[in-house]
């Protein structure tokens, strides 16, 4: 019992972890908590809707194609709205995403319509593996194995490529970047792309258990803001142990309290980490940026 | 001798203050240049318009004859011109191999291709950030920063943090070196020692280094020429001599009154 627990509190917080790491690595570069996050990934999972349906791609080039559309969607936003904001302060850019997320939430009621959808993902959400005595579902194990890839490659792109470092760069000292040569707005519209692909991932793992419509992304996206706070905005270790926590803990109190309240739990844990541990729970005390 | 760095007739406004007032002058290649005046002459905004931080409403800076304004930062940077500034500017939550490695940053290679999606050119890569490595390694052999090579940047003491702002200077291979107080917040043993390392960056480094400097003794020692500003505005230029001995120099620094300057002059 405890032990499907734990698979099925990975499993959800694997899909929290990346909605978290999305949000994350924005803020790290733009200092806004990104709340157009869940919109974009909600768009580009319609966008893989349509390409599915279509039946002129096989799937898995299919899902390469949506790819590839939230990281010029993440990319074009940036350029679009965000960089448009002279010296702007963190409210500024809080409004410019929630405009940005009224805007996509409004084209995507507009383009698709406000009914739910079935997305058909040919990966099974009912089909299970058994390992010992634990049930874990293709969907859950393809979710789970994807988090911890993406993890992984995340982390080289962060160590070893030049691209990645330089990105670090940015988010460490904005001017020093530039003047070692670090083209900074490249790397935020970079940024951008490589949180919209990860949210995008998300959005496409999320949608089968739950049905398509322009609401597809809020939950979702409260768990991983929750998720991130968690975690500390700052860490993207702290964002993913932050997602697989929320997750374990979603689960743990909706197995023993109560089933119906379970969303409680992320607002809870909100609260009691702002009260008691405002800088998260696994980031290393990180200063203010003036 | 050619002119390395040019500045012609350069103006910046900031709202109704005149920071830079038709500021003209010129650095020979190989020299140490020196930039003093009272604080809020613009003797930093001067920087950050050479760097691109800033746009200047009017005037030329020609660096090699080529036009810098108008051009990014980053493009600045791979022209070969480095800089520091007053109040270091690190990526504190790295080490200083991180920081020095980074200011290597132009001379690497995309590496996103090559260590991802082509990781059977490893090898190649590897190759080349063992040449990068070398180079960091010389420079933390220079400023003897051995001892701080794995630290995080934040933890380590001011001076040592004004060094590795120098370090990563170097590690981009400038022609053109442009320090912001490079002694301030220095003992007078490390001060010591940065001029002998100044002295080395010019001759065995070959790069030519405009400084903006408040410790008089070290600019009267280092510099090969000394440019005075005060209000945006050239006091005077020449050897250090001169400039210190210039009566408008002498006025800028000890104050308008004649009476007041003169009681100085006596004590």
């Amino acid at each position: 019992m405890f032990g499907q627990l734990v698979i099925n509190g990975m499993a959800v917080g694997s899909l929290y972890a990346l909605v978290a790491l999305a949000m994350v690595i924005i803020y790290k570069a733009s200092e806004v908590p990104n709340f157009a996050q869940g919109e974009m990934a909600m768009v580009s999972t319609y966008f893989a809707y349509m390409l599915l349906i279509s039946d002129r791609v096989p799937w898995q080039l299919a899902l390469l194609g949506t790819l590839v559309f939230a990281f010029v969607l993440g990319m074009v936003l940036e350029f679009l709205f965000v960089r448009r904001a002279k010296e702007p302060t963190v409210l500024d850019l809080i409004i410019v995403t929630l405009g940005m997320q009224l805007v996509l939430h409004g084209l995507a009621g507009w383009k698709w319509g406000p009914d739910q959808k079935d997305f058909p993902l040919p990966i099974s959400d009912t089909e299970v593996v058994q390992v010992g005595g634990v049930v874990i579902s293709y969907l859950n194990l393809t979710t789970m194995i994807t988090a911890l890839v993406l993890m992984g490659l995340l982390y080289a792109f962060f160590q070893y490529t030049k691209i990645g470092v330089a990105m670090k760069a940015t988010q460490q000292n904005w001017m020093a970047a530039r003047i070692n040569g670090i083209r900074t707005n490249h790397i935020l519209g970079i940024t951008w792309g490589i949180s919209s692909v990860i949210g995008a991932l998300a959005g496409v793992l999320f949608a089968p258990t739950s049905t398509l419509d322009p609401h597809l992304m809020w939950d979702p996206l409260i768990k991983g803001f929750a998720a991130a706070v968690m975690g500390g905005m700052n860490s993207l270790v702290g964002a993913a142990l932050g997602g697989y926590l929320l997750g374990f803990l979603e689960n743990l109190f909706g197995l023993y309290i109560s089933l119906e309240f379970k969303s409680i739990v992320a607002f809870l844990a909100i609260v009691l980490v702002l009260w008691f541990r405002p800088s998260g729970l696994f980031s290393k005390h990180y200063e203010r940026r003036v | 001798m050619a002119a390395l760095l040019k500045v012609d007739n350069l103006t910046k406004h900031f709202g109704g203050i005149l920071a830079l007032d038709h500021l003209s002058f010129e650095v020979q290649e190989g020299e140490i240049y020196s930039i003093i005046g009272p604080n809020g002459a613009g003797k930093t905004t001067l920087f950050n318009c050479i760097s691109g931080l800033y746009r200047p409403d009017k005037g030329s800076i020609l660096f090699s004859g080529q036009e810098l304004i108008g051009l990014k930062p980053h493009k600045i940077a791979e022209l070969g011109i480095a800089r520091t500034f007053q109040n270091i500017e690190l990526f504190s939550h790295m080490t200083t191999m991180d920081n020095l490695l980074l200011g290597r940053h132009i001379h690497l290679r995309s590496g996103v291709w090559h260590s991802l999606l082509l990781p059977w050119r490893k090898s190649l890569t590897a190759r080349e950030e063992v040449a990068h490595r070398a180079r960091i390694e010389q420079i933390i052999d220079f400023l003897e920063l051995q001892s701080a090579r794995d630290q995080f940047v934040k933890s380590l003491p001011y001076g040592r943090q004004k060094l590795v702002e120098l370090g990563r200077a170097l590690a981009l291979e400038p022609k053109l070196l442009l320090l912001d107080e490079p002694s301030a917040g220095m003992n007078t043993e490390e001060r010591q020692d940065l001029f002998f390392w100044l002295q080395d960056i010019k001759e065995d480094l070959g790069i030519t280094i405009v400084m903006i400097e408040h410790n008089m003794q070290m600019v009267m020692d280092v510099s090969d020429r000394i440019l005075a500003i005060d209000f945006g505005k050239k006091l005077a230029e020449g050897l250090p001599e001169e400039v210190a001995n210039h009566p408008d120099v002498i006025k800028a620094y000890l104050g308008e009154d004649e009476h007041e300057s003169a009681a100085v002059a006596r004590q």
